[in-house]
């Protein structure tokens, strides 16, 4: 496994997270290139579909960062997807997808630092954990 | 909470519970009841909204067929102010459907008087046309008398359908009035319960004695809720067994052509237009050859694993098990199976039950600011 490369689909706030990635790369920190960031308004606009079909379609994990508790641009988004989050965890678990194949951050927009780490230690754990079985099996 | 009994006039339920609707029809503030009955022009089992007593002679609330959840219609006649109030005679997964569309904001209760009778059950669709045969109510009184008997009330060979047999809800709480068979000696009598200040206002219209609910029905209903348990929790262990894996997923839903039905058919489902039907799933044709390249294969149509995951997403903790979208598949896929056995999953992290009361909000429609922290971080698995 030591050759394998995950994909990670991140689902990343407009306000916060994005913010905070811009910030990493402004800083010239460093974080592995496996991350692929799809900027969202905020993170109470990822439906469950979104991170179904990245799932399904073969990504390693997903990642939904937005705003701490408090700081939403819009006041709660966030609050709406943690409990989005807590239900795909409870519906994905069913079918076979490990817990660490969907995560949950709060990044705000001056921790550029902590984003880079945040992927660090995703990847790190994917790498362990191994491809998502999805990538090579057809989904119907 | 009010009970009383009704005397069965020779040994006829149907007969009774016709007249029994046919006075709470000609209550001066009701005017329509919502019932099943059998078509004049072919013995089919259908929900009717009367007006007219004399329209009533066909109704069979009993009979073991469930053509379609009627809290779809309820909905439907509930959706803006009629100026007029109904009495809607549902099955428990009927009302508790409704009661979830009431809260998706798809119908309401202010003009309607729920009629909730003990559930016997139903046969799968095609199942019950086979057997029912051409004279109307004669195999409905069969049945219920069989049931009541503690026989197993189905013809040799055939059996009630899956989401009945795992019902664990078939005593009808959510209704104003509550029709109780299950522990009444039902030769005689049956139960009339309110279970509301509606219901009681048309108790007091009907001028009954108060009566002691029969000591013998909690003890009847808790060794049915025992049977439809274990059977529940044996179907989820079998359901979790054939899905716990992508490959599994795929063989479960293989048959599926992405028709759709399971979505039609279901009470809870409410959305005008799915997104699966919109032009988002209408793929650029050249989209489709690049999937297949980077598989070499995929199967045609697309989505279908994709679909199902996502209803079960935007659905589960309003399901109600009423087994419609398993009834609704031309392919026999055990849709009902797979969705109650996540749905369980789903509505107890949320502490939530489908239909159980109007009160408790929509667990996707409400947050509270100090909760879930298991599920923020990398670190932790929860």
């Amino acid at each position: 496994m030591a050759d394998f490369e995950p994909t990670i689909i991140a689902f990343v706030c407009n306000w916060c997270t994005y913010t905070a990635a811009d910030l990493a790369g402004t800083a010239r920190l460093r974080y592995p290139a496996n991350v692929i960031l799809i900027r969202v308004m905020c993170t109470g606009m990822v439906d469950p579909k979104y991170v179904i079909k990245a799932l399904l379609e073969g990504a390693d994990a997903v990642l939904v960062s937005g705003c701490h508790p408090g700081d939403c641009h819009y006041i709660n988004g966030n609050f709406k997807a943690r409990r989005r989050i807590r239900l795909l965890k409870e519906i994905l678990s069913q079918f076979g997808f490990k817990d660490e194949r969907l995560r949950l951050t709060w990044i705000g927009a001056s921790d550029g630092i902590q984003f880079a780490e945040t992927i660090h230690d995703m990847v790190a754990q994917i790498k362990t954990l191994g491809p998502n079985e999805a990538k090579a099996t057809m989904v119907i | 909470m009010k009970t009383a009994k009704i005397d069965i006039k020779d040994g006829d339920l149907l007969a009774t519970l016709r007249d029994f609707f046919r006075s709470i029809l000609q209550m001066e503030d009701i005017s329509a009841i919502l019932v099943p009955q059998h078509l004049p022009m072919k013995n089919v089992v259908m929900p009717t909204l009367v007006t007219d007593p004399k329209h009533l002679n066909g109704i069979d609330p009993l009979a073991p067929v469930f053509p379609l959840n009627a809290a779809k219609i309820v909905s439907r006649l509930t959706r803006k102010p009629m100026g007029a109030k109904v009495a809607v005679v549902l099955r428990p997964c009927e009302i508790r459907a409704f009661v979830e569309l009431v809260k998706l904001k798809q119908g309401r209760i202010e003009e309607v008087v729920i009629v909730g009778i003990d559930c016997l059950g139903a046969f799968k669709k095609n199942d019950y046309i086979q057997i029912a045969g051409e004279k109307e109510t004669e195999f409905t009184s069969r049945f219920y008398k069989d049931v009541l008997s503690g026989k197993k009330g189905t013809p040799e060979g055939f059996d009630l359908a899956p989401a009945c047999k795992a019902c664990e809800n078939p005593i009808p709480n959510g209704a104003d009035i509550l029709i109780g068979l299950f522990g009444i000696d039902t030769d005689n009598q049956f139960l009339i319960q309110t279970r509301s200040f509606k219901g009681e206002e048309i108790y007091e219209n009907l001028n009954l004695s108060d009566a002691e609910e029969p000591p013998k029905r909690s003890a009847a209903v808790e060794s049915l809720l025992a049977e439809r348990i274990a059977y529940r929790d044996k179907m989820f262990a079998g359901t979790f067994e054939a899905t716990n894996s992508i490959e599994k997923l795929n063989a479960y839903f293989a048959k599926c052509v992405n028709c759709y039905n399971c979505r039609v058919a279901c009470p809870v489902c409410f959305c005008k237009e799915c997104v699966f039907v919109t032009d988002v799933f209408n793929h650029d044709p050249v989209q489709y050859l690049k999937w297949a390249n980077r598989k070499g294969v995929i199967k045609m149509p697309t989505d279908t694993v994709f679909y199902h995951l996502t209803r079960i997403a935007h659905m589960s903790t309003s399901c109600v098990g009423c087994g419609q979208c398993t009834n609704a598949c031309p392919n026999d896929i055990p849709v009902m199976e797979l969705f109650r056995t996540v749905s369980y999953h789903t509505q107890k992290a949320f502490e939530y039950e489908a239909g159980r009361n109007i009160e408790d909000d929509l667990p996707l429609s409400v947050f509270r600011e100090d909760e879930l922290e298991e599920v923020v971080g990398i670190k932790k698995a929860v």
